[in-house]
Formats: C-alpha cells, structure tokens, sequence
C-alpha cells in the first residue's frame, strides 16, 4: 500500500489560483455509516471559523446500504444556495465512485478512500488517497465501533488539507455528544490521527483553503423543522398530533425533545401541559387536530404530501365549520410517493384549494429558518382569530437541512386567542349569541369552547349545511350566505397576514418574485445578474392570500418572472387567477428535479428567456 | 326546587335538573326507527344519573345514526365530523378538557366499513368514550344498500343477495381490547338504559353494539337486525341493573344467583343470572359465547365483557388537572428569558 498520495493531475500547482472561503465540498458515503457525525462535525468547524456555511444531505429513502451524499457550500460572501460546482469530492462509497470522480469540478479535489480499488483516470483535478481502513485499525478502539467512527478519518484528512484547527474539531464534537466523554474521544482520536497522517505523508498540491473570518458571529446554526416546532412552542402549542413521514417527522420528534424543558406547570411539575398523539394515520392526524382545535387548544398536525392527501377531507371540513388548527407541510418531491427524501415546492396550488367545493386556504410560506420559528407561533394566532385552517408551507430543504440563522427572537405580540365566549361572557350577554353570526361585520363569528357550564353555551358542529345557530339546513338563501360569508372572512384575512418582502433596485425594469426556500438561490442569482448589468427587484411572498403590493409590484415591472421550484408554475397559476390581467407580464421559472434549485440555473433560465 | 317547578309539578333530579333540560331538536329520522328508542335511553340515563349535560361532549360520524346526537342533549356541545373518522375528532376533543365524557353515536357503515381503523384504535387508546353502534345491517341514507354487518344471504330491495361474510362489531371490539363492550336491542329498551348508565360509569371506552332496526330497508321478520328477529331471539347473559354510588342493593339475591361489578365511581352493575354462570371479565369466554350466539343463531346481549385496568388515554398523558382548554398565555408562552436558553442550545459560532 503506498504510503504517498497518488498525484495524477496534468495541471501543475502554480497554474491553479488560490480559492479561500469559497467553494462546495461534497462527501459520498454509504447510509447508515455514521457519515452524519463527519459531515455536521466539518460544517460546523467551518461555521466556528466565521465563515458563512450551509449544509444539504442528499439522502435516499432507505436505512442502510444506499448511498448518499452531503454537500458544504463554504461562501465567504454569504451564498448559502445548492452550488452547481462540486470543487472538492470525498469518496468513501465503491457504489458511487465513478460518478464521484466524474461529478469533480475541472480543477478540483477528488479525495477517496484507497480501501476502493478503482483506477483514478482524470487529470485535470488534485486526486488525494487515504489509507481508511488502516488508520482506524491504528486506533485503540472496540471493533464492534470501527465502522461507524471510519468517517472520521475524512474529516482529520479534510482538516489537515484545508486548515482547521483540531481545537475546533473537538469543541464541535462535545457539542454533538452533549459533552458525553467516550463517544468524544474516540471520534477526535480517529480525526486526530488521520489528521497527524495527513500532515505527514499528505503534500498539499490544490487550491483550495480556509482562512478565519468573523461574518458568522452572532449567528446560529439549525434546519427548519428545529425552528418551526420552537416557534409552535413559543405560540403556545397544546396539541399535536401526526403520523411519521418524511420530511415532516423531525418536526414533532423536535417538539418531544424540547417541549419537556420549555413547558412545564409550575403547580405541578409532574403534570403535562400538552398532547402529542401519534395517530394511526393522517385521517386520523388531522382529525384529532381538528377535535383539539374546536375543544380550544391550539393544534396542530405535520405532514408531507401524501399525508396531505388523506388529510383533505377534514381539512375542507374544518374551513367551512370553521375550526381553528395549524398544519405544517414539510413539501417533498410528489405526485404520488415520488421522491420522499427530495425537496420540491409543489403542493402550493393543492393547499391553496384543499378541500371539495368552494374551498380556500389561508397559507403562510416561510423563506427562511427565523421564518419557520416566526410562522410557528403566528399561525396560531391567525388560526384562532379567522376560526380556519391555516398551512404552513415549507419543504425538505428547510426541514431537514443545516441553515445558518439569526437567533430566534421572542415573540413580539401577545397571543391572539380569537372571538372566544367563556362563562362570564355569556353571562353578560344573557345568553344570548349564536355560533355562526356576523356580530362585528368582519365575517368573524364568536365560538364557545366545550366544557363552558354556561346552559347556554353548547352548539352542534357540523360539516353540513348549518344557520347561524350551527342547526341543520339546507335553505339556499342560507347556504348562499354562509358560503359568501367564509368568503368575505378569507378575503379579509390579507392584511393580517405576513406582508411580502420587498427589494426594489433603482432603475430596475424586471421584477422577480420567489417563495419559501429558493430564496437564497434567487438572492444569488440576481448577484450573478446584476454582476452582467441585469438589474432586477425582488418581491418574496409570505402569504396567500395575496396583499395589493404584489398586483403593485408586477404592474410596476415590464416583465415578472416567477422562479418556484415545481414543474407547473403554481405560484405563477395562482398569480394568474388573483390578477388575470397581468398575467401576461409573468414568465414562469419552474423546475424540479429534487435538489434545491441553484442560483446558475436561474441565472441560465433568465437569460435565455430575455434573448429568445 | 325552583318554584315554577313546583307548580307545574314538573319532576326534577339530584342536581335540579328536569327531563326537558336532556333533550334535543325533534328527530328527523323515520318513525319506528331504532336510533329514537336508543336516543330517549340517552336522555332518560343521562337525567337519571343526574348528570350535567355540559359535563358531556357529544360525537358523530356520518349516517342516519349520526344524526341522532342532534336529537338528545341539547345542552351539551356536540361534533358531527366525517364519515368513518369520529374517533380521531373525538380524541383531540377531549384532550381539551379531561374531566368531560365522549358520547359518541355511530352506524355499521361508519364503524364496521368506512371507519374500522379508526374503531380499532380508539379501542387500543381506551378514550374515556361511550362508543354506541347503532347497527342495523343497512346504509340508509342512501336508500337500502348492504352494510358490513349484513347477514349473508341477506336481500334486500334493488340490492340482490348479499354473498359476504358479516362483520361482529362486538367480537372486533373484544379483540381489539376494547375495556367495555356490550351488545343490546333497541326493542330492549331498559336494558338499552341500564347498560348506557353502566358504561357513563367506565372509566375508558365503552363500546354498546346496539341491533336498532331500520324500518325502511331492513326490518323483515327473518332478518337478524328486524325488530320482531330480535324478540324472539334474544338471549340476555344477565338481567343487568345499574346501581349508582352510595345507593344500597335493594334486591335480594342468593347465594351464586348474581354477579356484582364496582365501577370506578363506586356504582355498581348487578348482574341477575338467567340461564348460566358467565364472567364478563374473562375474554376468552365472551369470545366463545359470541361465537356460540353466532353459530346458534341467537341475539346475544348483555355486557359481554369489562376490563378495569387499563388506564384511560387521560390516565396515560397524566394532563394536568387544571383544564388544557382553560390554560391562560402565561401558561403556555414559555417566559422571555427562555428564548435566550433555547438560542444557546442551537450550534452557534
């Protein structure tokens, strides 16, 4: 076995400029390895090193033996997008060797386990081997714990060629282990080794390196699903119920781990304070979402799209009998069971009519981790207020993967528990009120909640056609009115919802409008734009339905083009039907492939839509 | 007694209440429908056991049955949710606020086909429910098809025979561990009150299998779900009387001839045997009698089988006694300093 990294590059080093802070590292290893552990600990080391990082695991739908890959976009100005280059490449899967090599930027870095004998044939990259399997053997380890810790070693071999410091790597890993010793100290002994290996056999012949920076202070590292069931506990969640799904199920596995540290009763500490219920199935899920949200807790349920497939029939019950709950669709790739561990934004135009009949959804769409965190709590509020549904979208990018992020911020506004009657309200009110009426001339009704001893208080919930006093009926004077009614509540909700955010450019005359995870694709791409003298605003829509500065912003622009991440256009359809006469100044940007979209692709698409 | 009362001589129970206060809107299901008798039983046990109406919560799928909680308890808040998926409604619900009881109202199509799943599991979850299934072999809202619980060789009108196996609702629910079951007659009507009172007494779910005859699809005299099929046919397991907490046991009964359950409010069922010695708390038995009644042809009905041990979905969350639903903000808002302990707890540069 050579002891010396194989060279095998026709380009000599000099020829090569220097890269510093900016380049993606992409490591392919076998599920199931422990590759998590290698991959967070690299990221997170580059992250302690100031410099602007973010994290996407590219995973398959499988528990062990598939392969998968995690790709590092290190970005000293701050683009934390999918890249469309692949700079460096670890290679620690004999499955997906060739297709590693091949995937290496020209002038890039292919480091590979020499424990797989294939023949290296590209020399217009900096080929480095190591010695995997050796060096873990040279460690004072049990055996039954080699195979998970062998990752490691890219990470000491990595550290060594780009320049982190071990003290880092070891601070990263107490982190990981919550300070647990063992499992410490035999990762950063098979790092360190690998990393003393390195320094000694390993001669530096590429480009690429990492220098300090201060630009990621202040800021933390964490995925959506994190933020947005920190957000539902900062809204006061009481209720959650859900049936495991990809990419949906870490959300709730992150109220369970941190719902018993924020929420306790004081009176009596061993007493819960909330209901999580995992269900039989999302018919289920949502049901009991929507029995917890009309008992007046605050309810919630999280799902995927399937899942929001079987949850549509109580999700159009509970918009016409107006029953406040929240749900989370952590978007993947569909139709069908399609790619369940790839991101996709396709469930917009579904979630916006969810439901049989005349039937529309109030729906938030975050653009960024703080917004997860910041739409986890308002979603209640708009829950109660309006007595609807309310969707949370989000996607697997967000859920699942490693964003950098401002620290969450407590809420700024009390909790808004909507029209509620309790005992001393009624009692007020003689008594007299009934659950479907128009009092304020808002579309809002009052409700009461079960177990009000008020004789008054009880009414009868139904789907069906209902009066005022929620009895049955089918007059058609009162169907039309109720149905006008949810209607006048829905078109009145626009102002209360998250406003778009915008970014107008001085003398910009194309406009841009995106959503929910593409955003910093789209912030990169309008860089590369701008770079060519394309100047261009930016319109993110938070929320549906539409507030008049989106009509506003595409008036103002000759052409809008709408950058979304699915095959239709569904934003863009939405956009179409709310503004019909401005839909011919929309051009449609839509792909989906299953990885986040990537700032080239946007920029390659704008161009070659503006010279056709 | 309030004096106006009084003067109408109008007959009140322990906690003031009059039969009026237990009642609903008229039914608007067909005259001689079972679901009324079943319904006047709700009323009559519910007043009788001095209930408050807004200390119960009423549940519904979609069907004839499920229209029926319009028609009882009017002072009760009350969810008609969707065809087959009341158990799920019924759940969340409770959770709002532990110290109210589920009445729920379902049919053969609700439970027996388009809700078996989620029967199933609200069994395994022992919600602190009253489970009624007022079965009578037919889908009558959409005018006389076969349910799942259809005899075989059944026919009906425009329907031709029916070629499958029925489904018992009570043998799923003994299967599926289900704390309570019972099966009864709405021809039966006091044994229909005396096991609704048994089971507003169980602390978990209480599923009564009730044969309520649907007078327009399927009430021929030698079909097993028609009325006069289950007066000639039914067999009691025991004369069943419900005796509230602190009241004594008036009947005399000898040696071996009655068996006596404590509930878990201190009510006790009697149980007056009739033919033979049978043990509601054994399973294995009440599977056999089952299966004996099916085989023999009879209408079993009594309490078939109780199981007190088991904790109730309530009992396992061990919810704080304050009302979930009565929570105020600073209750479950964690504080502001908090954000600042979260925030330290994510990976941070």
């Amino acid at each position: 076995m050579p002891d010396k990294q194989q060279i095998e590059t026709g380009l000599s080093i000099t020829q090569l400029p220097e890269k510093v802070n900016d380049f993606s590292i992409t490591i392919g290893t076998v599920n199931g390895s422990g590759s998590q552990t290698s991959n967070l600990t690299i990221l997170r080391s580059i992250f302690k090193m100031g410099i602007p990082v973010s994290g996407k695991n590219l995973f398959p739908s499988n528990i062990k033996g598939l392969p998968t890959w995690f790709t590092i976009r290190v970005s000293k100005d701050g683009f934390i997008a999918l890249s469309d280059k692949r700079e460096i490449v670890v290679a620690m899967n004999p499955s997906t060797f060739d297709d590693d090599l091949a995937s290496v930027s020209p002038g890039g870095v292919f480091l590979y386990s020499e424990d797989i004998k294939s023949p290296v044939d590209r020399t217009d990259i900096v080929v480095y081997t190591m010695p995997v399997k050796r060096l873990i053997s040279d460690v004072d380890i049990p055996s039954n714990l080699r195979e998970y810790v062998a990752n490691m070693v890219y990470v000491g071999v990595l550290a060594y060629l780009l320049d982190i410091d071990m003290k880092r790597i070891r601070q990263v890993l107490e982190h990981h282990f919550k300070e647990k010793v063992k499992p410490v100290e035999i990762n950063f002994q098979v790092t360190e080794h690998a990393f003393n290996w390195a320094e000694q056999n390993v001669e530096k012949q590429d480009p690429h390196r990492l220098e300090p920076m201060d630009t990621t202070q202040g800021y933390i590292l964490t995925d959506g699903n994190t933020a947005a069931a920190l957000g539902s506990i900062y809204g006061g969640i009481q209720f959650a119920s859900w049936y495991p799904i990809t990419p949906a199920t870490s959300l709730i596995e992150s109220l369970l781990e941190y719902l018993p540290l924020l929420r306790k009763d004081p009176n009596h500490p061993d007493k819960n304070t909330y209901v999580i219920l995992q269900a039989e199935d999302e018919l289920a899920a949502i049901g009991m979402a929507v029995g917890a949200g009309w008992a007046g807790l605050r309810s919630m349920t999280s799902t995927s799209g399937p899942g929001l497939s079987l949850m549509t029939e109580y999700a159009g019950m509970a918009y016409f009998a107006e029953v406040p709950l929240v749900i989370w669709d952590v978007q993947r790739a569909g139709p069908s069971t399609g790619l369940p561990t790839r991101t996709a934004q396709g469930d917009l135009t579904f979630v916006n009519f969810i439901g049989h009949g005349d039937t529309q959804q109030i729906i938030l769409l975050p653009g960024s981790v703080n917004e997860c965190f910041e739409f986890g709590w308002k979603a209640f509020d708009l829950a109660e207020r309006f007595q609807t549904p309310v969707f949370v979208l989000s996607d697997l990018d967000f859920g699942m993967n490693q964003w950098m992020a401002k620290p969450f911020d407590y809420p700024d506004v009390p909790l808004d528990r909507g029209k509620v009657l309790w005992e001393e309200d009624l009692e007020r009110i003689s008594g007299i009120w009934a659950r479907y009426r128009d009092v304020d001339g808002d579309g809002i009704p009052y409700r009461t909640i079960p177990g009000n001893h008020h004789p008054r208080a009880a009414y009868f919930t139904r789907g069906s056609g209902h009066d005022e006093n929620a009895d049955y009926s089918e007059d058609n004077i009162n169907w039309h009115d109720m149905l006008s009614r949810l209607k006048y509540k829905y078109e009145s909700s626009r102002d209360f919802l998250p406003p778009p955010v915008l970014q107008i450019v001085e003398g910009a005359d194309i406009g841009v409008i995106g959503f929910g995870s593409t955003d910093p694709a789209i912030q990169e791409a309008r860089f590369l734009l701008e770079r060519d003298g394309i100047k261009t605003s930016y319109l993110r829509i938070r929320a549906i339905p539409f507030v008049d500065e989106v009509r506003q912003f595409i008036h103002q622009h000759s052409q809008t083009y709408v950058i979304e991440m699915n095959r239709d256009g569904q934003l863009n359809q939405l956009l179409s039907i709310e503004y019909p006469g401005l839909s011919t100044r929309c051009i449609s940007i839509a792909f989906t492939d299953g990885l986040p979209l990537t700032a080239k692709f946007i920029f390659d698409a704008l161009i070659s839509h503006k010279e056709k | 007694m309030p004096e106006d009362a009084k003067s109408l001589r109008i007959q009140l129970n322990q906690i003031g209440l009059s039969k009026a206060d237990y009642r609903g809107n008229p039914t608007t299901l067909c005259q001689g429908c079972g679901h009324n008798s079943i319904a006047s039983q709700i009323i009559s046990a519910c007043y009788e056991l001095d209930i408050l109406p807004e200390d119960l919560v009423k549940f519904s799928g979609i069907g004839c049955s499920s229209k029926s909680p319009a028609y009882f308890l009017n002072r009760s808040f009350g969810f008609n949710g969707l065809h087959g998926r009341m158990p799920s409604l019924a759940t969340g619900a409770l959770c709002g606020d532990h110290t109210l009881k589920g009445i729920a109202v379902s049919g053969d199509g609700d439970t027996a086909s388009i809700g078996m799943g989620q029967f199933k599991h609200v069994l395994r979850r022992n919600l602190r429910l009253v489970y009624i299934i007022e079965n009578n072999g037919v889908y009558g809202l959409t005018k006389g098809q076969f349910s799942a619980t259809a005899d075989e060789g059944l026919s009906l009108k425009s329907q031709g025979t029916n070629p499958y196996m029925p489904i018992d609702i009570a043998w799923e629910a003994v299967v599926g561990h289900a704390t309570f079951v019972a099966r009864s007659f709405a021809g039966d009507p006091k044994q229909v009150k005396e096991l609704i009172k048994a089971a507003l007494s169980h602390d978990g779910i209480a599923v009564l299998d009730i044969i309520s005859p649907c007078v327009t699809f399927n009430n021929k005299d030698d079909t097993t779900h028609s009325y006069a099929w289950g007066k000639e046919h039914e067999v009691a397991l025991h004369e069943l009387s419900y005796v509230p907490p602190e009241e004594e046991i008036l009947v005399e009964y000898g040696e071996g001839e009655f068996e006596e359950v404590t509930m878990y409010n201190g009510s006790k069922v009697v149980l007056k045997k009739v033919d033979r010695d049978y043990d509601p708390c054994d399973r294995i038995a009440a599977l056999n009698m089952l299966e004996e009644a099916n085989a023999n042809q009879y209408l079993l009905t009594g309490l078939i089988y109780i199981d007190q041990c088991p904790p109730s979905l309530m009992e396992i969350y061990n919810l704080s006694e304050t009302p979930l639903n009565r929570f105020t903000e600073k209750q479950i808002r964690p504080p502001k300093n908090s954000i600042k302990t979260v925030n330290q707890m994510m990976f941070s540069a």
